[in-house]
C-alpha cells in the first residue's frame, strides 16, 4: 500500500429514511491534510465517525494502512490508531488536564503511571497547556479545553488525526490558538482529516479540499486550484462552481 | 423526679441498641450499593445481547417488586417465607439488614440509573475513540462521574434506612425501638423513653448527614456536577 494511510471506498450510511452518506471514496497519503467543507447536514461528521466506527457504516470499505477495518473485530485496536477531536471537546470532566491525557496511556496502552505522567506532560507542552496540567475541564476556556483534547489524542501516537469541526463551538477569539496548534501539527507532517470552515486555515494547510453536499464528494482540488479557477476569466468551464458558491455564502 | 430516674436507669440499655441500629443501616447501605449499582448499570447499558436484555427486564421487575411492598410485609415475607424456603437460617439481625438492603438496592439502582443517564454521551464517545472497550469506558470514565453526581441523592438513603430500620422490631432484632419497648413494658413510662429514643434518632440522623455532606464536598470537582 506504500504511503497510503487511509483508503475509503464507497462508504454509505443511512439513518432511517435519510441517506447521509452515498458512496464516499477517497484516499489519504502520509502527511496529507485533507479538509472537508460543505453545508451542515451533508454527512461530514458522520463520515469521520464511520471511519473509526463510532457510527457503523451500512456499506463500503475502509483500509487503515493495509488493514481492512470496516469488519475488523478488534475495533478498539483500530481506534487507538486514529485520533479523534470533537467539536465539543468531550474532555473527561472528572479528570484534570493531565489526567485526561494520561488515562489513555495508562488504561489502554498499559503504560506505567509514572512514565505516563511524564509523557502526558510533554504532550500538554506540545499544545502549550502544560501550565494548566492540574486544572479541571470546567476551569479551562474552550480553546484551552480543545488543545487538551488534541493532546489527549496525540498522546496515543495515532497514524492519523480526525478533527470534527474543532473550532465551531468556540468563541471567535479562541479559534486562533486551536488552529495554530493544528497548523503546527500539519507542518510537522501529521496526517489529518479535518472538517472545518475556517478558510484561512484551510487554505494554509490543506493538501486537498473536498467539498461535500448531499452525502457525496461533489468537487475536490487543492486550495490553489480552487482559488486559481476562481480568479481566471478565460471563459473555460469552471470546475469549482459549487464549492465557490458555498464559500461565497460562507463569507456572506 | 421519677421519670428522670427511669431515664437514667433505662437509657444505657436503649443506647446500646444504637450499635444494632447502626449495624443494620451500614449493612443495608452496603448491600443496597453492591446490588443497586450493577442493577443501575444493567438498566442503562444492558440491551445489547439477549442475555443482557433479559437481565435488564429482570432488574426492572425486581425494582418494581421491592418498591411496591411495605417494608414490614417484605420483612415478614423473607423472615417467615423466602429464607426458610431456601433453607437459609439467619439470625433476625441479618434477615433485617438483608431485607432493608435489598429494598434500598431497588431505590439505589434508580439513583445510579439517573446519574449514569445524566453523564453526557460524548464522554463515552471520547473514551471509545481512545480505544477503550465499552466496559473500560464505563468503569473509568462514566462511572466515576456518575457516582459523584449520585452522591447527593444517595445520601438520602441514610435517613431513610435509619428510620426504616425500626421495623426490625417486628422480628425481634434488638435495635433501639425494640429495647425502648422492652424498657417501656418494664417501667410503664412510655413518654420519656420514646422521647429519648426519638432524640437519639434525630442526633444520629444529623451526624450522619453531616458526614455525608462532608464527603460530597470532598469529592466535588471544580465546576462539575452543578456545584
Amino acid at each position: 500500500m506504500g504511503d497510503t494511510i487511509l483508503r475509503v471506498q464507497g462508504l454509505s450510511k443511512r439513518f432511517d429514511s435519510e441517506e447521509v452518506l452515498r458512496g464516499v471514496s477517497f484516499e489519504v497519503k502520509k502527511g496529507d491534510a485533507k479538509v472537508f467543507i460543505g453545508p451542515s447536514g451533508t454527512g461530514k461528521s458522520t463520515l469521520l465517525r464511520c471511519l473509526n466506527r463510532l457510527v457503523e457504516p451500512d456499506s463500503g470499505q475502509v483500509w487503515l494502512g493495509d488493514d481492512e477495518i470496516t469488519h475488523a473485530s478488534d475495533i478498539d485496536g483500530v481506534r487507538r490508531r486514529m485520533g479523534m477531536v470533537f467539536q465539543n471537546f468531550y474532555l473527561f470532566d472528572h479528570l484534570t488536564a493531565l489526567g485526561n491525557v494520561e488515562i489513555g496511556l495508562v488504561k489502554v496502552l498499559k503504560m506505567p503511571r509514572h512514565d505516563a505522567r511524564g509523557f502526558a506532560m510533554s504532550e500538554l507542552a506540545r499544545v502549550g497547556m502544560d501550565r494548566f496540567a492540574d486544572k479541571y475541564p470546567a476551569e479551562l476556556s474552550g480553546g484551552q479545553a480543545q488543545r487538551v483534547s488534541i493532546a489527549r489524542s496525540l498522546a496515543m501516537n495515532p497514524e492519523i488525526m480526525l478533527f470534527d469541526e474543532p473550532t465551531s463551538a468556540l468563541d471567535p477569539e479562541l479559534t486562533g490558538e486551536v488552529l495554530e496548534v493544528m497548523k503546527r501539527l500539519a507542518s510537522g507532517g501529521m496526517t489529518m482529516l479535518v472538517v472545518s470552515h475556517e478558510m484561512e486555515f484551510v487554505y494554509s494547510v490543506a493538501s486537498e479540499v473536498l467539498f461535500m453536499e448531499g452525502g457525496v464528494i461533489v468537487e475536490r482540488g487543492t486550495p490553489g486550484q480552487i482559488r486559481e479557477d476562481d480568479a481566471s476569466d478565460t471563459g473555460a468551464p469552471k470546475q469549482f462552481q459549487r464549492t465557490r458558491a458555498f464559500l461565497r455564502r460562507l463569507d456572506g | 423526679m421519677q421519670s428522670a430516674s427511669i431515664l437514667i436507669e433505662s437509657l444505657p440499655n436503649i443506647a446500646w441498641g444504637l450499635f444494632t441500629t447502626l449495624g443494620l443501616v451500614i449493612i443495608a447501605l452496603a448491600v443496597g450499593f453492591v446490588v443497586g449499582l450493577p442493577l443501575g448499570i444493567i438498566q442503562v447499558y444492558g440491551g445489547g445481547s439477549i442475555l443482557s436484555r433479559f437481565l435488564s427486564r429482570l432488574s426492572v421487575l425486581y425494582v418494581w417488586f421491592l418498591r411496591g411492598l411495605p417494608n414490614l410485609v417484605l420483612l415478614f415475607l423473607f423472615y417467615y417465607g423466602i429464607f426458610p424456603f431456601l433453607g437459609i437460617d439467619l439470625q433476625p439481625f441479618f434477615v433485617g439488614a438483608t431485607v432493608l438492603g435489598l429494598r434500598s438496592s431497588a431505590y439505589q439502582s434508580q439513583i445510579f440509573r439517573g446519574a449514569l443517564l445524566s453523564v453526557d454521551q460524548g464522554q463515552m464517545q471520547a473514551a471509545r475513540s481512545l480505544g477503550m472497550s465499552r466496559a473500560l469506558a464505563i468503569r473509568s470514565v462514566v462511572l466515576p462521574q456518575a457516582l459523584r453526581i449520585s452522591l447527593p441523592a444517595w445520601s438520602n438513603e441514610y435517613p431513610i434506612l435509619l428510620t426504616d430500620s425500626s421495623v426490625c422490631y417486628a422480628i425481634g432484632v434488638m435495635e433501639m425501638l425494640t429495647r425502648a419497648s422492652l424498657q417501656v413494658s418494664r417501667t410503664r413510662a412510655p413518654v420519656p423513653l420514646y422521647l429519648a429514643t426519638a432524640a437519639i434518632f434525630i442526633v444520629m440522623n444529623y451526624l450522619g448527614m453531616m458526614l455525608l455532606h462532608r464527603a460530597e464536598r470532598r469529592w466535588r470537582i471544580p465546576g462539575f456536577g452543578g456545584s
